[in-house]
């Protein structure tokens, strides 16, 4: 993507140490926690959920390491609130933010040649209702806990715990606004700021993600708010909504719940392709294939995330027939996922591949995602489902999707866009032995979960029979190595906001309008509104005879109209 | 070592069979297809890498035929699993006509009871003889629980306030895990036990080892009777009064299965659920021609009780009516 009024002639001003950045006008306390700097927002986010995300690796240490050995090395109460707590705070306080509050807030205004977000303040104020939700998480962690496990299944939430359900219901309702709001700011701000000549269809796939994602997290994320209030006033004042015994109904929890959180698997995923669309476009150097149906297959599975609840009910007493409609949709599914992996592995095809952290983090994620998705399968058969539900299977299969897939992103996006927010190149050969690291601690955490369920051990089971044990110390032993994975970048990250390269304006050769300003950017990122008049991931020699916005086609492949 | 450590769960029921087939071929399509990815991505990775040779990436748009290619087959592919990992529910989850052994199973923290037609009452244990179709009823005193065999490739929610029933035919003697698969609180974990398949002569010899308590329609009876159903229920063949009045209540004859006429015009079929409502929420739905005056039983009985006055109003048949 060219700009015509941009800086000078893709030069990084000289005088790096002299030149004002968002990073360097202000150093008080007061010029982060009241900023409405979009990039200092998602700094602020950034040292957040990477809190949160430690936080919930210990209580998964903890795990693996109770279920090294058969038996109850914990309390049960104990071992109860570990999961419960991994899953909220990995769920709530690092997946559903992560990519969009960090990266998102970071590069949205950027990509689409905007200053800022539509709403700075706003999103300022979305990362104080989630610092609030996370101090109940907190609260919550600290004085006891909560054993009901993530999903709140009444009556055992609103009736029979004896945890702190009320506290962490409070927060997780606040947090939703977080997103709502994160959200809604998304979908303005791509509407209303692109830049002059930055049509729909040149927008970066990483855009799309975002959109598609922000768009379930305004439909979704109210849905769950209700819900948990409904929990927390049938817990406080004995209103018979989900206990049957006061007259409720508790599989209608259930149907209001997966209403959400299944389009928020989504939300979890979405962003995470969008980032893997960037990484292999750059380190091919080459636009995505099938850019288009990329876009609209973002759309095709936000949009049937929202149909597809009833698959976590098979066995829950839904009608047979709802459960077949819900299997028949949910297997719909598979296909806008296959498009997308066909596309980018299409993508690498006569590229000119760098293996950079990066894009090890991307093909990692190309194989690990689509492992994730083909066990997704068995999961929306009905009668495989059955015997598979509520068992390591399931575990297993949302590992590879959430972690395999969206952590793995993560961590790939966050590497390739470091130079672009502090300005300084990570250490290269550290970095792809923590890639490589986190690839095989998490293979070996995870696979093993897989053939336990199908043995059938159910999930949340503190002991379990003997014969499950070897499968679960390669798991324990998995974890481990993994463990190491994240511990490695944190400390080489660290390390190079001092003493790494310096990164200059284009490290990696890539385009897109991030990296037509200096890194870090200035606090309004561009001396001038760009102009674009290049279609997302011009890449290659210039075209030889087509008009702008035009690649010149392979022989044997057609050429996609993207200007609309 | 792998004697200790099996690979592969038991099969040993007659569903087993049809969704390990479903099951071995998603195994064998998983394998497949991420062997084809992660060829391609490697192989190209390295075929194409970046050398110092001068080459620019040759830029391709897209290919709209590929799309439609790589979008058709996996429809076709996840259609067809469709309709054959459906058929297979649909032939799994429908109880055979010819049920053999009817069973009841109440799960509570952090146990299941299990009640046999003949009298024997189990926790955590359940003695069924091989080849016999045994039904299901179950129902939870207090959270959901999820009863699950996984050798027979059996789960269902015990959900409180509703039955569910499942059914298995076991066709391998043996022992099998019983776990409870929906996390249910403190001790979750122990809310286990075991299945045992006998040879049918070797399950007669359990049966007649073994007290026999009351069979649940017996005890259902004497329940009716201590409850004071018998005031205002009819529960033989030929009467007509009750204590020389008409009876305030329908009568119990001949009344399981049968549709029945509300007061509020709809109409219902009388089966365990609308039995059990009946007594915990008898103002829910009042039959038609009887004053609402029931009163509730809600809290004077427990969920086992109250399957087996089901199982003694079931039993209540014109001909050869017990009592």
């Amino acid at each position: 993507m060219s700009t015509s009024s941009l800086m000078p002639a893709g030069a990084a001003p000289v005088i790096a140490t002299e030149r004002e950045t968002y990073l360097n006008n202000g150093y008080g306390w007061k010029s982060w926690l009241f900023t409405i700097d979009h990039k200092r927002i998602a700094i602020l986010y950034l040292v957040s959920i990477s809190f949160f995300f430690a936080i919930g690796g210990a209580f998964a240490t903890l795990m693996r390491l109770e279920l090294a050995t058969p038996t109850a090395d914990f309390q049960s109460d104990t071992y109860n609130k570990l999961f419960t707590m991994h899953g909220l705070v990995m769920i709530f306080f690092f997946l559903v933010p992560s990519i969009p509050a960090v990266l998102g807030n970071f590069l949205v205004p950027i990509m689409i040649g905007a200053k800022d977000l539509a709403f700075p303040k706003i999103n300022l104020l979305s990362w104080y209702i989630y610092v609030v939700g996370g101090l109940f998480t907190l609260y919550v962690a600290l004085s006891g806990g909560v054993d009901t496990g993530w999903t709140f299944y009444t009556p055992y939430s609103s009736t029979y715990s004896s945890s702190h359900v009320s506290a962490m219901a409070v927060g997780v309702f606040i947090t939703g606004f977080s997103s709502i709001l994160t959200g809604l700011n998304f979908i303005v701000t791509v509407h209303k700021m692109r830049a002059p000549g930055m049509t729909w269809f040149k927008l970066p796939l990483f855009i799309w993600a975002q959109y598609a994602t922000s768009l379930l997290m305004v439909l979704g994320t109210p849905v769950l708010a209700t819900t948990i209030l409904l929990v927390a006033l049938e817990r406080l004042f004995h209103i018979g909504i989900f206990d049957p015994s006061i007259g409720g109904d508790p599989v209608l929890f259930q149907h209001l719940f997966w209403f959400y959180s299944h389009p928020a698997v989504y939300i979890m995923i979405l962003p995470g392709m969008g980032v893997i669309n960037e990484i292999i476009a750059c380190f091919t150097k080459k636009r995505i294939f099938g850019y288009s149906f990329v876009a609209f297959s973002t759309l095709a599975i936000a949009l049937l995330g929202f149909l597809v609840w009833g698959h976590h009910l098979f066995i829950s007493g839904q009608s047979p027939y709802a459960g077949i409609v819900f299997s028949f949709i949910s297997m719909l599914v598979a296909v806008p996922s296959a498009v997308k992996v066909f596309n980018w592995t299409a993508t690498l095809y006569k590229g000119t591949i760098e293996i950079t952290t990066p894009m090890l983090y991307a093909l990692g994620f190309i194989g690990l995602f689509t492992i994730g998705g083909l066990t997704g399968i068995f999961l929306a058969i009905i009668s495989v489902d059955i015997h598979l539900t509520d068992t390591y299977f399931v575990i297993a299969h949302f590992h590879y999707v959430m972690v395999g897939g969206m952590l793995m992103a993560y961590l790939g996006g966050l590497h390739f866009w470091w130079p672009k927010m502090f300005g300084r190149m990570y250490p290269e050969f550290p970095a792809k032995i923590a890639a490589v690291t986190v690839f095989v601690g998490f293979n070996l955490t995870f696979f093993p979960q897989f053939i336990l369920g199908y043995m059938g051990m159910p999930r949340r089971y503190q002991v379990y029979p003997p014969e499950f044990q070897l499968l679960n110390v390669l798991s324990s032993a998995g974890a481990s190595i993994l463990a190491c994975g994240y511990i490695i970048p944190l400390i080489y990250l660290m390390w190079s906001l001092k003493w790494g390269k310096k990164a200059g304006p284009n490290p990696w050769n890539a385009k897109g309008l991030e990296w037509t300003i200096p890194s870090p950017p200035i606090t309004h990122n561009f001396e001038a509104i760009p102009i674009v008049t290049e279609g997302a991931y011009a890449y290659g020699p210039p075209p030889k005879v087509l008009g702008p916005g035009h690649d010149s086609p392979g022989p044997h492949f057609e050429e996609e109209s993207v200007e609309h | 070592m792998w004697k200790d450590f099996p690979l592969l769960p038991d099969s040993a029921s007659t569903m087993a069979n049809q969704i390990d087939m479903v099951w071995w071929f998603l195994v064998a399509l998983t394998v497949v297809m991420t062997a084809l990815i992660a060829a391609a991505v490697v192989g190209m990775t390295i075929y194409f890498r970046k050398k110092n040779d001068g080459r620019y990436a040759t830029q391709i748009v897209g290919s709209t035929q590929l799309e439609i290619l790589w979008s058709g087959i996996p429809f076709l592919i996840v259609m067809g699993l469709f309709g054959w990992g459906t058929a297979v529910f649909v032939n799994t989850q429908r109880t055979p006509d010819n049920v053999d052994i009817d069973m009841y199973i109440v799960g509570k923290q952090w146990m299941w009871k299990v009640q046999h037609p003949t009298g024997q009452r189990e926790i955590n244990a359940m003695h069924v003889p091989v080849g016999k179709v045994v039904r299901i009823t179950q129902t939870s005193e207090d959270v959901i629980h999820s009863f699950f065999v996984p050798a027979f490739r059996m789960k269902r929610d015990a959900v409180p306030g509703r039955y569910s029933q499942q059914w298995f035919e076991a066709t391998k003697v043996g022992t099998y895990h019983i776990f409870c698969a929906e996390y249910c609180g403190s001790k979750h974990a122990q809310m286990i036990g075991w299945v045992t398949v006998m040879e049918p002569e070797e399950y007669e010899r359990w049966l007649a080892s073994t007290t026999p308590g009351e069979v649940p329609e017996e005890a259902g009876r004497k329940l009716f009777e201590s409850m004071r159903c018998a005031s205002c229920h009819i529960t033989a063949q030929g009467v007509s009064q009750i204590d020389g009045a008409a009876p305030r209540g329908p009568s119990m004859v001949d009344i399981y299965g049968r549709e029945v006429a509300l007061k509020d015009n709809r109409k219902v079929v009388v089966d365990d659920e609308y039995i059990r409502e009946s007594i915990l929420h008898p103002m829910a739905k009042v039959t038609a021609g009887f004053e609402p005056n029931m009163p509730t039983y809600e809290g004077q009985l427990g969920e086992d009780q109250i399957l087996q006055l089901i199982a003694y109003i079931k039993s209540l048949k014109s001909t050869g009516t017990k009592q």
